[in-house]
């Protein structure tokens, strides 16, 4: 078993070492083969070891690789850790990243450098492995911010377009505000407990519960500021409210990237920190009650702006930064399993939705502005059979006590648990209300997606009419791609759409197809296993709960109103949906037209990006040019070295030509003037 | 083994006599020039494999100094030799940089190729002669005089302003080398031994010693450089030539940090640990200051100057955070970032050679025509933003930690280095490498060259190697970090 898992975690990286390295040697199908053939076997072995957790009774135990640092009690290595918390994501990741491999022959293939695409994939995949295995801080954050590379690298793929580049910045410099709370929150641990390595600290965190810790001159609980400073890097990595500006921007990367990073794997590594560290945060209540304000926000917020956006991908974006915000509120108020229960479903449909609109996208010639769509269910049935699939999953759809899509499971169980929380946790209750109400605006945004996209009239031929509003975002890409792929394709560009809309080819609708068996049957297949009668078999200890934390349980037991109460809300957003872009189409364009208050105010995403613009971009700049040019020119050159010289130019005018200005002459007297000194102090000495 | 850091020490200066020999024969014009450059490489490669083979025979498990040598001078006086934990890596980076400064001059310096291959000799020299002396005075030889070949390397191979960049340098560094001349005299006078394993048992009287440790300070504060006395290092860095860059950032700001290993911290403990708040508070500062700064450059060397700065404020508040992963997190991020500021010195190099500019506006679009360069300039991109797998990261993350145990406040401020450190440098990265390719100067631009990869090469190695393996350092350093730190606290707890 050890050297299977460590062949797991090791295939990735060497296919992307190979495609990275020599891709333009080998060619293009050949870095193909060979970083979806390693993944496939990854994603294999990690089937064969989920299974032989869940149902072989398999122990947990650690892989140690290689010594990484050690230095006194800070100490870490190189180990790969298997236990239910990592044999979740292990096939989480791995099935994804192995699905989106193959899909991305198709909806890579016009582009030119193939080889390199497939290395970054693989790349990502090792480090989120990493990441998933680490069984210390260090390899955690290691694998932290090699997703991070990788996701930066992916979505500055298309490197000529400038929106790309910035987009691929401001991930990477947010999730940094993120990762500094994160290191802070690693040397608190480290200093208060003298460990890093989980198995070891975890056992230590009672005796230090209602300890203090000093901090920047407070005095704060010690486990609540530790859990808080960890949780910082959690939302930035899952794009929490505050952080979460990055997210739609990296939609700028090829479509495949999105469902695979920023829908699927990467973005759900803070839920996954956050149940990881659930023997921390089980002692820290007022960290939970922060976690639990913060994912309800945050589930709130995405989805209000969700329902205005034009994009494709970004009405998804916002849609995963949503259901991040449930996963989170269910971790806050103790109901770990259910949040990993909705990250493990979220990770089917939402990679199923990302893929299909990705189809879309390929189906329509790079086009992403949903205005431009409609109808299109004649031309692409199948990408609009697994869509509607995928739709019904993420809304929840689904009878208690009798079944439904994978979603229904997850997201009932969660809002069950908020509802159950509500007498130990402060913010529960609202995290309740607030995942009702989401869940209806979810259900809104996204059967308003497929109605735009697949229903209506056809809104793309030659005599398209093209909306008075074109998204200054949505009209950048399909003209940044006409610079990208300067091939064969060309002509197919711009406004004149010529070619009707085409089905993918097979190779990317079979990744569909798995991951719609996914959103269908993930939910009632494992849900026992995840939140039900086996939970405790199946976790084994990788998820910890305290001795009166009884939410999963209790969550069982609510009144009957609270269970039908999303599937009554999501039918609500159905049925808006159907009478503004079905019934009543072109409703929703006049909505938007009028340009209402609130609708700008949702359009321009509560205006966060504006707000840091003026804020701390603007401070930045202007702090640097004060401090360069008023502070490192003006005040200590004119003070110090300009200002010397200045007085020795004046004194010098008298002296003649002592001030040579060559350095050589200063570099002798200095010599000469050093010698004289010593000289004189071994005479002193000697005598 | 005795015998062999002088052997070490003194072996550039064989090559420099071959030069003068060839010069001294009448040999001049570009065979002679070619003859100048071998010999400097072949020198500079025993001497690299001289210190590998020193580095194998160290002793991990004692941390006192080792293979001493001492020769009786005058007037009480010795030439004593040797190496701890804390110097003999210095060594063996400055062995393994010079080599490659050798070949990254081999084309881009066409006048006086003798004399340049004799500065660096001589710089080889007296840089190895700072890490390894044992006396004090002869220390302060090796330390002051190392600036001399620096001096000229600006001054002659410089660029326009390479006479306002001198006598800047010229200017700060003598205001610390006066102070610490006095203070040097004074030691010696009150201890009455100049030898520097006496000296760390010596204990100066509680007045004496923040007076020494101000004097000390005040040259390795310049050296290092910190703030606000850092304002000569981008002016030298901009006008020397690329090899002079490296050497300046990879080795000559390390002696300051040295310095204060060697000399602050077991021979002024009480000092050090009374002024340990003004040095967070300074490397705080600088963190902060200079990242703000470099992110709005226009030239591309001066970015990356200020970026060491920043990147020295870790190493100086590691250094007096008086906990072991506060001191090896120095050690280390000193050893990473000779290595990863080096490399990017020599990548601004590779663009400077062909077009002559450093201008950040000139370029963009790299990638389009120089893949491999991109390749390996965002590998040390990442190594100066710290990313994990990268040398950069341990520094970082162990001197944080070091400082965050001696003052949470410094480290809450100096972390936010980390979220500036990827604002300038990637935005850098961006505006050179990234875009479409729109200057028609840049339309015949050519990838690395063979010459090119093989100076990367060992880089490249090094940086990744020491990324996921920092333990390698740690088992050399260990005993004398442990030994220094442990000294410290007796001293002051006594």
């Amino acid at each position: 078993m050890q050297q299977l898992v460590t062949l797991l975690v090791f295939a990735p990286l060497v296919g992307a070492i190979i495609a990275g390295l020599f891709g333009r040697r080998i060619g293009n199908i050949a870095s193909q083969s060979v970083t979806t053939g390693l993944l496939l076997l990854a994603c294999g072995l990690s089937w064969y070891t989920f299974g032989q957790w869940t149902w072989g009774h398999m122990e947990p135990f650690t892989v140690a690789v290689a010594p990484f640092i050690t230095i006194g009690d800070f100490q870490s290595a190189w180990s790969i850790r298997i236990d239910g918390l990592s044999a979740v994501m292990l096939v989480v990741v791995t099935t994804v990243s192995a699905l989106v491999h193959l899909y991305s022959w198709g909806y890579m293939s016009e582009d030119d450098s193939r080889p390199r695409f497939f290395a970054y994939l693989s790349l990502f995949t090792f480090a989120m492995l990493a990441l998933v295995t680490a069984a210390d801080f260090m390899q955690l954050f290691f694998g932290w911010e090699g997703v991070g590379l990788a996701s930066y690298l992916l979505i500055g793929f298309w490197f000529k377009k400038p929106t790309a580049n910035a987009a691929s910045i401001k991930a990477f410099v947010v999730n940094r505000v993120g990762d500094f709370g994160f290191a802070l929150g690693i040397m608190t641990v480290f200093w208060a407990f003298g460990t890093i390595q989980f198995a070891e600290l975890f056992p230590l965190i009672a005796a230090g519960a209602g300890k203090t810790w000093s901090f920047i001159g407070q005095d704060w609980p010690l486990i609540d500021l530790a859990c808080v400073l960890l949780f910082i890097g959690a939302m930035g990595k899952s794009a929490q409210f505050f952080l979460h500006t990055w997210l739609p921007d990296a939609m700028e990367g090829p479509t495949p990237v999105s469902a695979l990073i920023h829908a699927a794997t990467m973005v759900t590594a803070g839920v996954y920190m956050v149940c990881l560290l659930s023997p921390m945060f089980e002692y820290a209540p007022v960290a939970k009650q922060i976690v639990t304000l913060v994912g309800a926000v945050t589930a709130l917020f995405a989805a209000t702006v969700g329902l205005a956006q034009n994009d494709i991908k970004r009405v998804i974006a916002y849609s995963t930064c949503s259901q991040l915000g449930y996963m989170f509120f269910a971790a806050g108020v103790g109901a770990y399993e259910a949040a990993m229960f909705h990250l493990f479903t979220h990770a089917f449909f939402k990679a199923l939705l990302f893929l299909g609109a990705g189809s879309v996208i390929h189906g329509m010639h790079h086009e992403q502005d949903m205005r431009r769509m409609g109808a299109l269910w004649k031309y692409l049935p199948f990408t609009y059979a697994v869509m509607t699939i995928g739709t019904i999953a993420i809304t929840g759809v689904g009878i208690p006590g009798v079944g439904g899509f994978a979603g229904f499971y997850s997201k009932d169980t969660i809002i069950e648990a908020a509802f159950a929380a509500s007498e130990h946790n402060g913010f529960a209750l609202f995290a309740f209300v607030i995942g009702i109400f989401a869940a209806g605006l979810t259900a809104f945004y996204s059967w308003r997606l497929a109605f735009m996209t697949f229903h209506g009239t056809a809104k793309w031929g030659a005599d398209a009419h093209h909306a008075d509003d074109h998204g200054h975002d949505a009209h950048a890409a399909p003209a940044a791609h006409d610079d990208h792929a300067q091939d064969a394709h060309h002509d197919d560009h711009g406004h004149g759409h010529d070619h009707k809309p085409h089905e993918s080819p097979l190779v990317m609708l079979i990744p569909l197809a798995v991951l719609a068996v996914g959103a269908i049957a993930a939910g009632f297949v494992f849900v026992e296993f995840f939140v039900g009668h086996h939970e405790n078999e199946f976790w084994r200890g990788a998820i910890f709960s305290a001795a009166d934390n009884h939410v999963l349980h209790e969550a069982h037991n609510v009144p009957t109103w609270v269970k039908w109460a999303p599937l009554v809300v999501s039918t609500l957003g159905l049925l808006v949906a159907v009478w503004v872009y079905l019934l009543n189409e072109g409703m929703g364009a006049r909505l938007a037209a009028r340009r209402g208050p609130l609708w700008t105010f949702l359009y321009n995403k509560w205006f966060f990006d504006e707000l840091y613009e003026a804020t701390f971009v603007r401070a930045a700049r202007f702090l640097g040019d004060v401090f360069w040019k008023v502070g490192d020119q003006k005040i200590i050159d004119g003070m110090g070295p300009d200002g010397v010289a200045a007085v020795s130019r004046a004194v010098g005018k008298r002296t003649g030509q002592l001030q040579t200005g060559y350095v050589y002459h200063y570099a002798f007297v200095m010599l000469l003037g050093v010698a004289g000194l010593l000289s004189y102090a071994l005479y002193q000495w000697s005598r | 083994m005795t015998g062999i850091l002088s052997l070490i020490t003194f072996l550039p200066l064989a090559g420099v006599a071959a030069i003068l020999l060839l010069k001294v024969l009448g040999q001049s014009g570009e065979r002679a020039d070619g003859a100048a450059r071998w010999i400097a490489l072949v020198t500079t490669l025993a001497t690299f494999a001289l210190s590998i083979l020193l580095t194998m025979r160290f002793d991990t498990a004692n941390p006192g100094f080792q293979f001493v040598e001492e020769i009786p001078w005058f007037a009480g006086l010795s030439y004593r030799m040797g190496v701890d934990g804390i110097s003999v890596l210095f060594v063996l980076l400055t062995a393994f940089l010079l080599p490659i400064c050798v070949v990254a001059s081999w084309k881009s310096v066409d006048k006086r190729v003798q004399e340049y291959m004799i500065a660096f000799l001589v710089l080889e020299t007296l840089v190895i002669g700072v890490f390894c002396a044992l006396d004090l005075i002869l220390f302060y030889l090796f330390f002051e005089a190392g600036l001399v070949p620096m001096f000229l390397i600006i001054g002659i191979w410089g660029g326009k302003n390479r006479v306002y960049a001198a006598y800047k340098f010229f200017l700060y560094t003598l205001l610390g080398s006066v102070l610490m001349l006095a203070a040097v005299l004074a030691m010696i006078g009150v201890a009455g031994t100049s030898s520097i394993p006496e000296l760390m048992q010596y204990k100066f009287a509680d007045w004496l010693q923040p007076w020494l440790w101000v004097a000390f300070f005040a040259s390795f504060a310049v050296k290092m450089p910190m703030w606000p006395v850092h304002t000569w290092l981008p002016d030298a860095h901009v006008e020397a030539p690329t090899a002079g860059s490296v050497i300046l950032a990879g080795i000559l700001l390390k002696m300051g940090g040295y310095g204060f290993m060697r000399f602050s911290l077991p021979m002024f403990p009480d000092a050090s640990t009374m002024f340990a708040p003004l040095v967070f508070a300074l490397s705080a500062i600088a963190i902060v200051y200079t990242s703000l700064v470099a992110f709005r450059q226009t030239d591309i060397k001066k970015l990356i100057a200020y970026s060491s700065v920043a990147h020295m404020g870790f190493v100086t508040m590691g250094i007096f955070s008086g906990n072991v992963q506060g001191e090896q997190g120095a050690i280390f991020q000193m050893l990473s970032h000779g290595v990863i500021s080096g490399a990017l010195f020599l990548c601004v190099g590779v663009v400077y050679d062909r077009m002559h500019t450093r201008e950040i506006a000139f370029y963009g679009g790299l990638v389009n025509r120089m893949p491999w360069y991109a390749a390996v300039f965002m590998l040390f991109t990442m190594g100066n933003v710290g990313l994990p797998g990268t040398s950069g990261f341990v520094g970082e993350i162990l001197t944080l930690t070091g400082v965050y145990k001696a003052s949470t406040w410094t480290a809450l401020v100096a972390s936010t280095g980390v979220i500036l450190s990827a604002v300038y440098a990637l935005s850098l990265y961006r505006r050179v490498v990234f875009g479409e390719m729109t200057n028609p100067a840049l339309a015949q631009i050519s990838d690395l060259d063979r010459r090119e990869v093989l100076i990367f090469a060992p880089l490249i190695v090094s940086t990744l190697y020491l990324g996921f393996q920092p333990d390698v350092v740690f088992n050399i350093t260990g005993a004398s970090v442990e030994a220094l730190v442990g000294a410290w606290r007796a001293a002051v707890a006594g």
